[in-house]
């Protein structure tokens, strides 16, 4: 099951936490990966974790021209593409009355704008080979919302919507497009969180703990797969029980 | 009838699952072959396969049937 053999992936954010564990996985299935990133030494460390054929591609996704150019250096790399997984994101948290122009842009830009575009480019590419799979990684707060984060969550809200219509478009083609949804998981964010604000958290998850980046590596592992085929538009929730929807 | 035009049906007619006979001069890609706009798409990527050559947006766009498609890769290739 899950055999990506042959497969060849392009992973936005693969220098650390969620992304580098999607990169490994992906590869632990035998996908050779591409691991796009801003911090080229944090590639190339994720790299020498992958025992197979791996390509490191530095892109800063807020650079318009660096994000067109990527696809198809990726391509250039592995030879095709047929897993994108945009999961390259960053936050500027304010409340919402004090949440400057240039935070709301900054945001959408680099977790909508980009996948968008390095969507639209692998389309391409998966429509001429009637194969392929887009996975954007949200976030639980797209549908649940968050104090401090009006323009993530909209950010992430985008990716939700964006992929449903896409994935319509692209149903008949082989292509499926789906995104997962990830509540708190362990990482350089989280761990920066005090005992207090981390009991908050944890006071609101059924499953009383964080979850880890190796399972939502797991969760698009299996949207990648050829097993996954009748699984389009969803949105897979990997956040505890924290919220159901 | 040209060479390039037997090339262009037979995508067509492969593509979209229709009889040759119904590939005529005038016949709208959408409106009378059946066709949705991402079909449409697709059929130009497979021209510029098929005649190695890049078709910008706005000209796929004006081709609209496969008479379109004919004189634009007529020139196009020529």
């Amino acid at each position: 099951m899950f055999d990506l053999t042959g497969k060849r992936a392009l992973v936005t954010g693969a220098s650390g936490g969620i992304g580098r564990s999607i990169a490994l996985a992906l590869a632990e299935q035998g996908a050779t990966v591409a691991l796009s990133g801003t911090n080229q030494e944090r590639l190339a460390q994720t790299a020498e974790a992958i025992k197979g054929e791996s390509h490191t591609l530095t892109c800063n996704l807020a650079d318009r021209d660096a994000v067109e150019a990527l696809v198809p250096a990726a391509m250039e790399a592995m030879g095709g593409i047929d897993i994108l997984v945009n999961n390259a994101g960053l936050t500027r948290d304010n409340i919402f009355i004090r949440l400057k122009d240039e935070d709301w842009d900054t945001v959408i830009e680099v977790n909508l704008t980009a996948a968008f575009k390095l969507s639209r480019a692998a389309t391409k590419a998966m429509l001429r080979q009637r194969w392929g799979r887009i996975i954007q990684i949200t976030s639980v707060v797209a549908v649940d919302g968050n104090g401090g984060q009006g323009n993530y969550a909209a950010s992430k809200a985008g990716l939700i919507g964006m992929s449903k219509s896409l994935a319509k478009e692209v149903a008949t083609r082989g292509i499926t497009v789906n995104s997962i949804a990830p509540g708190f998981i362990t990482s350089a964010m989280t761990d920066m969180l005090n005992d207090k604000q981390r009991q908050v958290i944890l006071d609101d998850i059924p499953m009383a703990r964080l979850g880890t980046p190796e399972e939502i590596a797991a969760a698009a592992v299996y949207l990648s797969s050829q097993e996954a085929a009748y699984v389009t538009g969803q949105t897979l929730h990997v956040n505890g029980g924290a919220v159901l929807v | 009838m040209s060479d390039i035009a037997d090339r262009v049906r037979k995508i067509v007619v492969e593509h979209l699952n229709v009889e040759a006979d119904k590939v005529t001069e005038k016949a709208s890609f959408i409106d009378d072959l059946g066709a949705d706009s991402l079909d449409q798409v697709e059929l130009v990527m497979a021209f510029e396969e098929e005649f190695n050559v890049e078709i910008p947006d706005d000209a796929a766009e004006s081709i609209q049937t496969f008479g379109d498609a004919v004189s634009f890769l007529e020139k196009a290739v020529n």
